[in-house]
């Protein structure tokens, strides 16, 4: 279980504290899907930030089955927005990278390496270079190897925000499937209405300046069985109640 | 403009014919103006090359340009993280830095030799003053380039501050270290011919005041056509390092 205490967190601009989370309590139980919706700048990308260990909240704390999260940890693994490959490093180099980190020994780590590429469908492209890749291949390659560290908790920081629309649907069928087949713990930031709605088990609103839980959203909506789920009129419903309840930023 | 090698090889008859121009014209005097033409130093580099003696001069050259750049290498890539890494360390030694840089690697000659003594050293070490601010330089601006995203992939797959430095920063700077071992080899190659004018007895620094006080002109133009070709052979090797170690290409 995931326990968010009463969060909150400042940053110095212009010589001038400006409160960008406000006392933000969760609870996500192990094995659910948790998406974090809201405006631009409401903070949601810095609640992420503080679960992961990067940034440190200025009150509150944050517990992991137990143990307060303090610093990042292959525990607690990260899917950034901009993919962050490393553009030296080929396909399975990239995603070897948590393995190399843990110690294992190079059979291993390729054996996992491969296993990993052929679920996100890359195990054609496994000595390509990052710069020959598509969009979607790159953020594929990144969930390949934050997947293969085998962390306990996917933290996902709007990963397909930059994609096009075809694309974005087929990452998040095959991001549904994985879930279904790996039962971890997901918190999925996003500012689409329709994605977490796609997506989730539980829909927590902030809203904007600074971050507050506005409302946790639980899903009701019925998965089908690749966990997705059908676009019919009670979609829609939850979509407009999810619109309605996220401030617009500006 | 569609053919550059063609252009290239024209630019070099060009520049012989020229030179056959101003040997030929006595502006070098009437005695011996002929003995500095491009076919008398053709001639005297073919027989240079033949007899060893060309060898002899240029592998003690080649030996010291690897010595002096093989430490500066060193020196220049651990300074240029330490700095790129420490705000404080880089501002600390800013204005020393700048005004080593800025004196000629040729006057700490007499330093170095006093130090050093006579012979291979000095001339080791005034190579690697000359080429370590190239690679200190660029491997600078390369850590200053590393993202700030990278490093955070390394710490949430559970890396240290060593993994940060052996799986990103490392591997992020070798283009930029690249740009400066270019830099760096240009300069040292300059650097050796005074150098080697200075306290030894070998190298093609040495090899030009020996022609000079022999008055063997056409070796000596035969020399220095030979100090140009290595310097631009070693500038391509570099180059060709430079684009296999490039990942931002």
């Amino acid at each position: 279980m995931l326990q968010i205490w009463e969060v909150s967190k400042d940053y110095q601009l212009k010589g001038r504290k400006v409160r960008i989370l406000d006392d933000v309590s969760l609870k996500v139980e192990d094995g659910r899907f948790l998406a974090i919706l809201g405006a631009s700048g409401c903070g949601k990308t810095t609640l992420l930030r503080i679960v992961a260990g990067l940034e440190e909240a200025n009150e509150g704390k944050v517990f992991f089955r137990g143990e307060e999260i303090t610093k990042p940890s292959a525990q607690w693994g990260m899917v950034f927005q901009d993919h962050a490959l490393f553009p030296w490093r080929n396909v399975q180099e990239n995603v070897e990278l948590g393995l190399e980190i843990k110690g294992l020994k190079k059979t291993e780590r390729r054996e996992l390496a491969v296993k990993y590429l052929t679920l996100v469908g890359l195990s054609d492209h496994l000595t390509k270079l990052p710069n020959e890749l598509s969009g979607g291949m790159k953020h594929r390659v990144a969930l390949a190897r934050t997947l293969a560290s085998n962390p306990s908790m996917f933290l996902m920081d709007e990963p397909f925000a930059a994609l096009d629309t075809q694309t974005k649907k087929e990452l998040q069928r095959e991001l549904l499937q994985i879930w279904s087949i790996e039962k971890k713990m997901v918190l999925f930031v996003t500012h689409d209405v329709e994605e977490a709605a796609f997506l989730a088990d539980m829909i927590c609103v902030l809203s904007s300046c600074p971050g507050r839980v506005k409302e946790v959203v639980v899903n009701h909506l019925p998965r089908n069985e690749d966990c997705s789920r059908s676009k019919g009129k009670e979609f829609y419903e939850l979509k407009e109640r999810l619109l309605s309840l996220i401030d617009k930023g500006w | 403009m569609k053919h550059p090698l063609l252009l290239k090889a024209m630019g070099v008859v060009i520049a012989l014919f020229l030179w056959q121009i101003v040997a030929s014209s006595h502006v070098l005097g009437d005695d011996f103006g002929s003995s500095f033409s491009p076919v008398n130093a053709l001639t005297s580099l073919f027989h240079l090359a033949l007899s060893g003696d060309l060898a002899k001069q240029a592998v003690p050259s080649l030996k010291r340009i690897f010595v002096g750049m093989t430490a500066a290498t060193f020196l220049g890539v651990i300074v240029g993280i330490v700095i790129g890494l420490y705000g404080s360390i880089q501002y600390l030694t800013y204005m020393p830095f700048q005004f080593i840089r800025m004196t000629s690697p040729l006057a700490w000659m007499p330093i170095a030799i006093i130090l050093l003594g006579i012979g291979d050293r000095p001339v080791y070490f005034l190579i690697a003053v000359a080429a370590v601010w190239p690679v200190i330089i660029n491997t600078y601006s390369g850590v200053k380039r590393v993202s700030r995203i990278w490093i955070e992939v390394i710490k949430t797959l559970g890396g240290n501050d060593w993994l940060v430095l052996t799986k990103v920063i490392v591997p992020a700077i070798i283009p930029y270290v690249m740009t400066g071992l270019k830099v760096a080899v240009g300069i040292s190659w300059i650097i050796l011919v005074p150098a080697e004018m200075l306290g030894v007895s070998s190298g093609l620094g040495y090899f030009i005041l020996d022609c000079r006080d022999r008055f063997s002109y056409d070796e000596m133009m035969a020399v220095i056509l030979v100090i140009g070709m290595i310097g631009l052979i070693l500038d391509s090797l570099i180059g060709i390092l430079q684009d296999h170690y490039n990942w931002s290409l």
